[in-house]
């Protein structure tokens, strides 16, 4: 059993690094980039924890992981204990492990951010959870009591998934419908396997269905059956479609050969992995040079993909400067030490194609940053004649999501905002008494933690207003 | 689920296929379509619905082998089942009453998606005029269901081989000569250049029409965008806002030059699973 330090050495020890797949090594393939911890940094890195009383983290994570009690676990190297202790709230731990903003949510909040860096809270969440996988460990099992309360829950991404697994807990007959072939929205078309191996989100939502929740997959709400249909056969529903159609530039050009909308570009290599074209049968045009315009981290897994897919350059082109850049820093780190090229303050206003209708390349603008607008950030406005044409025989569009209207289309009586996005309140209830929504489709494009927070809020307002209706 | 239960040989290159689908028969509506992947590797492939049955829990498809995904698809016996099978997808057909006359047109393989609708028209009292059409006799198919279909079926065959020699525009031409003030709407399925042309008939007569889209898709929900087309000068999505829209604003040449986008990538697939079923074949 590893030791514990006393506070004052705690604060000397310094942040436990992760190992990465080397840059050069890993543009060449589609293997996850971190390495992950073993056990002995996993627990060198949990033994720096304060253990405050209230702890600070906690408040910081949309899921209300005990990471005090997991990680005094980890440190006792009792590791299935602090599997068990996540599993309590987090139906998701290896996915929130790695793709989190934890610097925005539990690191952020960290005690140890006033002294140095914090806790490497998602690496040691992530460590517990691929322990599990590996050994195949399940804390799953039926709930014991049934309420005989059935819930219909639409989409099986991070928000769907949270709340199915709450209800089934519970005791509720949990029914998941998700449109594509396979569970797990974004988590699997996406987010790219090098940041999330499609094997863990399968063994997750596995475990998931392990608790009795059933997910029909090939199953469109608002066109194989409407949302009506299931408020007329389910106690509850609860809407978690996610924000997935996607937005284009509207400049002239955008529908040349070789132009995508990052979704459709992401949806090909992850879901469809048009990288193993063609033993997969889905292809993907990707030839030398690939443009990425945006600056999210969608953007960054694109330009990320295009680069795996074998193109000499890959670019980002965003319209603000790089302080402004949505994405994580980490992924930007990534995407730099990949040899990612980035255009910053820099805006397409064209699209140039060839007499068989391919794109060519790309023409921009230069960007000078003026005042703050209302999110804050500097407003970008155009340097008068400054046009430039940046070569490109891919452009991928990352600039955003917004709301698919089949869903809303087939439901009465929940009412949405002028861009189609459902109301709901703090916890996910509708305008119809019977209906719930939240993650993306609620708040437009976020993370996957905020919608894993979503599902959880709205399973405990289902359960309340159930219960109280008996 | 998603079992083939019936399948039919119509030509060297035709095929039709019955699939069990309950919720997709049960709420499937003419104009509208499915997406299906055959095996684990596959690709989603969008495929018009040719009919259906609620009662019996079965969607048929009618595809013509063009490329991989549609010969292995040919080469799935009955009693197998496919991989995904979904929808129905897209927006029914804007059908009524309309107290006169239409005209339906299908060339090809689109005298499969045609049928339904041509069904509905007449089920709800239009007088419905049919031409079907196809490059030689082999590859006209569902002539008697067309019949049922219709209160007039016109046949024409580039060759001449069967029917009128000539092209479906050929007819729909004397059609609206004779009778351009009688014909309520026009409905036009077929390879693009087919409905191009139709359009550019229609277009000379004054007449609106209906195309349907068969651009490329991936998820058919709206998620992607693959299938974007302009309409209109507005880019819409064939597998929402669609696949049915107004030929006249159709742009047909950005549409078949986006339909091109991966034919060598295509083609290589195609010569790799011809490869792999010549050498089962010949180790077998």
């Amino acid at each position: 059993m590893a030791e514990k330090l006393k506070p004052a050495e705690k604060l000397k020890k310094d942040r436990v690094p992760m190992r990465n797949q080397e840059p050069l090594e890993r543009v060449q393939n589609f293997l996850e980039v971190p390495l992950g911890y073993s056990l002995e940094e996993a627990i060198q890195e949990a033994q720096r924890c304060l253990q405050c009383n209230p702890p600070y983290c906690v408040a910081g994570c949309p899921a209300d992981v005990r990471i005090p009690q997991f990680v005094e676990k980890l440190i006792a190297e009792d590791i299935k204990g602090a599997f068990l202790e996540i599993k309590q709230t987090n139906a998701l731990p290896a996915v929130c492990g790695r793709v989190c903003p934890q610097e925005e949510q539990c690191e952020g909040a960290c005690i140890m951010n006033k002294k140095g860096k914090p806790i490497a809270i998602g690496r040691l969440e992530r460590y517990v959870a691929d322990w599990a996988k590996q050994l195949d460990y399940s804390d799953a099992k039926k709930p014991s009591t049934k309420l005989n309360k059935k819930v219909a829950i639409v989409g099986s991404g991070p928000a769907g998934l949270a709340c199915a697994s709450d209800l089934a807990k519970l005791g509720y007959d949990v029914t998941v419908y998700e449109a594509l072939h396979k569970a797990g929205g974004v988590l699997v078309y996406g987010i790219p396997e090098f940041r999330l191996p499609k094997a863990i989100v399968g063994y997750e939502v596995d475990q998931i269905k392990e608790l009795g929740v059933e997910i029909n997959l090939n199953y469109v709400i608002g066109l194989t059956k409407s949302v009506d249909e299931l408020m007329q056969e389910y106690d509850a529903v609860f809407l978690a479609n996610g924000a997935g159609a996607p937005s284009f530039l509207k400049i002239p050009g955008e529908n040349l050969n070789g132009v995508y909308s990052a979704s459709e570009f992401l949806t090909r290599s992850n879901l469809m992995k048009a990288y193993e074209f063609p033993n997969y049968a889905t292809p993907i045009r990707v030839d030398q040079k690939a443009v990425v315009v945006g600056g999210g981290n969608v953007a960054m897994d694109a330009v990320r993909t295009a680069k795996r897919l074998g193109a000499k350059e890959a670019t980002i082109v965003y319209r603000r400067g790089r302080k402004e850049m949505p994405a994580r820093a980490e992924e930007i780190g990534h995407a730099e030490e990949e040899g990612i090229k980035f255009e910053l303050l820099t805006n397409p206003v064209k699209i140039l194609g060839d007499e068989y209708g391919n794109v060519v390349g790309i023409e921009c603008v230069r960007m000078e940053l003026g005042e703050p607008d209302e999110s804050g950030r500097r407003r970008p406005q155009v340097v008068e004649g400054s046009n430039f044409v940046i070569d490109a025989d891919t452009v991928i569009i990352a600039i955003g999501q917004s709301a698919n209207p089949i869903v809303a289309r087939s439901a009465t009586g929940v009412e949405t905002n002028k861009w189609g996005y459902f109301v709901a309140d703090e916890n996910g209830k509708t305008t119809h008494p019977k209906v719930w929504a939240g993650g993306d489709i609620v708040t437009g494009a976020a993370t996957v933690i905020l919608a894993v927070g979503a599902g959880k809020k709205a399973a405990k307002s289902i359960h309340e207003t159930l219960s109280n209706k008996q | 689920m998603y079992k083939i239960l019936k399948k039919q040989k119509w030509s060297d290159t035709i095929f039709s296929n019955w699939i069990e689908a309950p919720f997709v028969a049960k709420a499937a509506q003419p104009g509208q379509f499915i997406i299906l992947i055959t095996s684990q590797s596959g690709e989603r492939i969008p495929l018009t619905i040719a009919d259906s049955n609620a009662k019996e829990g079965w969607v048929q498809i009618v595809y013509q082998v063009v490329g991989a995904s549609t010969l292995e698809l040919s080469l799935m016996n009955e009693g197998e089942n496919l991989y995904a099978f979904v929808g129905p997808l897209g927006v029914p057909s804007e059908i009524e009453n309309f107290g006169g006359k239409v005209l339906i047109i299908g060339g090809g393989i689109g005298i499969a998606p045609i049928y339904p609708v041509a069904k509905k028209l007449k089920e709800l009292g239009n007088y419905v005029i049919s031409i079907i059409g196809a490059r030689t006799k082999d590859l006209i198919i569902m002539e008697d269901k067309m019949k049922e279909a219709s209160n007039e079926l016109l046949i024409a065959t580039d060759d001449g081989t069967y029917g009128q020699k000539g092209f479906v525009t050929n007819i729909m031409d004397d059609i609206l000569k004779k009778e351009s003030e009688a014909i309520k709407d026009i409905w036009a399925v077929g390879p693009p250049i087919m409905m191009k042309m139709c359009t550019r008939v229609a277009n000379e007569h004054n007449k609106q029409i209906w195309v349907s889209l068969n651009s490329i898709m991936v998820d058919g929900t709206g998620m992607c965008g693959a299938c974007r087309v302009s309409v209109g000068g507005k880019t819409k999505f064939a597998c929402v806002d669609g696949p049915e829209f107004r030929g006249n604003l159709v742009n047909f040449e950005e549409m078949i030059l986006r339909q091109r986008q991966y034919c060598d990538q295509e083609r290589e697939a195609l010569m790799l699973l011809e490869e792999k079923i010549r050498r089962q074949a010949s180790n077998g």
